[in-house]
């Protein structure tokens, strides 16, 4: 046991702590002081910046969904058509998102592999990998889908990779995660029958790390959604080109916006829910294993 | 002053806590025996309101404390301090700050999360660091400290809160035997010197015996011996155990004198 504290008087510990409390609270007074000055200026900024002026156009917030809302329910007999109409539209949304996810995610896998300490395959190129992820995850859909599009011409395809880019990135990263609270355990074991890399992650990492894979990919594919519905926007195809034309037709089609927004939001709704109650269950089913 | 009356707790179909009654009339320290399950933590934990009591009564001080809710049991949690087996600190704040939660009930929720205390209780909090021999500790993080250190930033939490009682669940199950004696003469200190009545779970008779004042045997929920340390004989033990003739304190104690009895035998 260390008991320094028989030389050492209170007096001295009482007015070095003080010391370090008053410190302690001058630099947080000064961050707080600083946030508040940086918020307000940020606001200010963006408020001189905006075209109409943020008080302004405060008031207005709510016209535009009161004008669709407005029509919408003039034309409400017509509303089970329109969702017939646009159904296909939206399959094809969902079906871009779920090509991207899947595809996605298993370059993810190789790529968080590889860039996971005491697992990667050549331990030197670990900065190469996470390096590759950040870029990949840094580039957003948009720009991706928008160099394609302009190169492949519009349609799903060029929506649906530059998604999956996007998601090898996200999913590598959260991949990488889970990998280093795997147990190296297993992957020693393994190693010691003379196991390939290959066999070593299948048989030894996959096991232990496959319901958080699934977890994060269910994730990722509702997110999938919400982009494949806003590439459609810049003409790749899907619900959200429909959504732009019915929006930019004006006046007279907002009942079409109308029924998209409730088309897409149910199948965000339901794919979320369908989702957490896999993801409950695998969690709760990994549970329920290390228990037994 | 503490009258538990037909005390218990149920867990689903098992009675964890099963009708127990005892009063303690004045503070004093008490041990509480027995074996893993018996019980002990359950009924500590209903003193200090961590659990709600199935059926029964706590009163203290002619106050009846087992249906408090919101803020009055938070006032009583208070003056109910409780030490736990595994200490219970948060790792990364520093020791003082640790200390200084114990002043979290009287102080103003805003304030305290800004980690803003007044400077008298900070004095304060190190005055008693000091008494438990760990000022020169303060300015460190909790998690860097050793296990009979991070007991006793535990029992100067429990002092700062100037609490009535006392509770220690094993306070020194986790700690090797010279910090075990450490901290349990500290716990005994806060009787002696400032009058508080200690309530402490134990795992091993040795310690009852050598620090209480009274003694507690439980054994699957009920209260089966209350007596004296001098009246807690080998016999006795075998019984709150459910142990056989061939049950032997000295073969699992963890106490120091333990071991020169043994030697002193041979």
């Amino acid at each position: 046991m260390s008991d320094l504290t028989a030389n050492s008087p209170v007096e001295d510990v009482r007015s070095s702590y003080m010391d370090m409390t008053r410190k302690k609270r001058a630099y947080n007074a000064i961050m707080l002081a600083i946030f508040v000055a940086l918020m307000a200026a940020g606001f200010v900024t963006a408020d001189d910046r905006n075209a109409g002026g943020f008080w302004d156009g405060l008031h207005q917030l709510f016209d535009f969904p009161a004008e669709v809302l407005g029509e919408a329910s003039g034309k409400l007999a017509e509303m089970p058509a329109h969702f017939v109409k646009f159904f296909p539209s939206l399959v094809e949304t969902i079906n871009i998102a779920g090509a991207s996810t899947l595809l996605g995610a298993i370059v993810a896998i190789f790529l968080s592999l590889l860039a996971t300490n005491g697992l990667a395959r050549w331990p030197r190129l670990i900065p190469l990998f996470r390096r590759m992820m950040d870029i990949m995850r840094a580039i957003p859909e948009i720009v991706i889908a928008l160099v394609l599009i302009f190169v492949l011409g519009g349609g799903p395809v060029p929506a649906m990779i530059a998604i999956a880019f996007h998601t090898s990135g996200a999913l590598g990263k959260l991949f990488s995660e889970v990998n280093e609270n795997a147990s190296l355990k297993p992957v020693e074991g393994l190693q010691s029958v003379g196991a390939s890399w290959a066999q070593r992650m299948v048989l030894g990492v996959m096991p232990q790390v496959s319901p958080n894979y699934l977890s994060y990919a269910l994730l990722r594919f509702e997110i999938n959604i919400r982009a494949s519905a806003i590439l459609g926007f810049v003409g790749a195809g899907g619900i959200g080109y429909d959504l732009k034309n019915a929006m930019s037709w004006g006046k007279g089609q907002y009942d079409e916006a109308a029924a998209i927004f409730l088309l897409l939001f149910g199948a965000i709704v339901l794919v979320d829910q369908i989702s957490s109650i896999l993801r409950h269950r695998l969690t709760h089913g990994a549970h329920m294993e290390a228990t037994l | 002053m503490l009258k538990i009356e037909n005390l218990t707790k149920t867990f689903g179909s098992v009675n964890a806590v099963d009708n127990i009654s005892f009063t303690v009339d004045r503070p004093m320290m008490i041990g509480v025996i027995g074996a893993s399950g018996a019980g002990k933590s359950t009924m500590l934990r209903m003193l200090n309101q961590l659990e709600t009591a199935t059926s029964g009564k706590i009163t203290v001080e002619g106050r009846d404390i087992t249906g408090l809710k919101g803020a009055d049991k938070r006032r009583w949690q208070r003056d109910c301090a409780m030490i736990f087996q595994q200490f219970n600190l948060v790792p990364r704040m520093d020791v003082v700050s640790n200390v200084l939660h114990g002043t979290l009930n009287k102080r103003s929720t805003l304030a305290t999360m800004f980690n803003l205390y007044p400077s008298e209780d900070i004095h304060k909090a190190i005055d008693i660091l000091d008494r438990l021999g760990i000022a020169a500790h303060a300015a460190k993080r909790a998690e860097a400290l050793s296990g009979g250190q991070q007991q006793r930033v535990a029992i100067a939490r429990a002092i700062m809160q100037d609490p009535k009682i006392v509770l220690a669940d094993e306070p020194i199950a986790s700690l090797d035997p010279m910090n075990a004696q450490i901290v349990m003469d500290d716990l005994r200190r806060i009787h002696d010197e400032d009058g508080r009545m200690v309530i402490a779970n134990l795992h091993t008779l040795d310690t009852a015996r050598r620090y209480c004042d009274r003694v507690i045997g439980m054994r699957m929920g009920r209260i089966v011996f209350d007596g004296t340390p001098e009246q807690l004989t080998t016999g006795v033990a075998r019984d709150i155990y459910g142990a056989d003739a061939s049950f032997s304190e000295a073969a699992t104690s963890t106490s120091l004198d333990a071991l020169e009895r043994e030697a002193a035998l041979a």
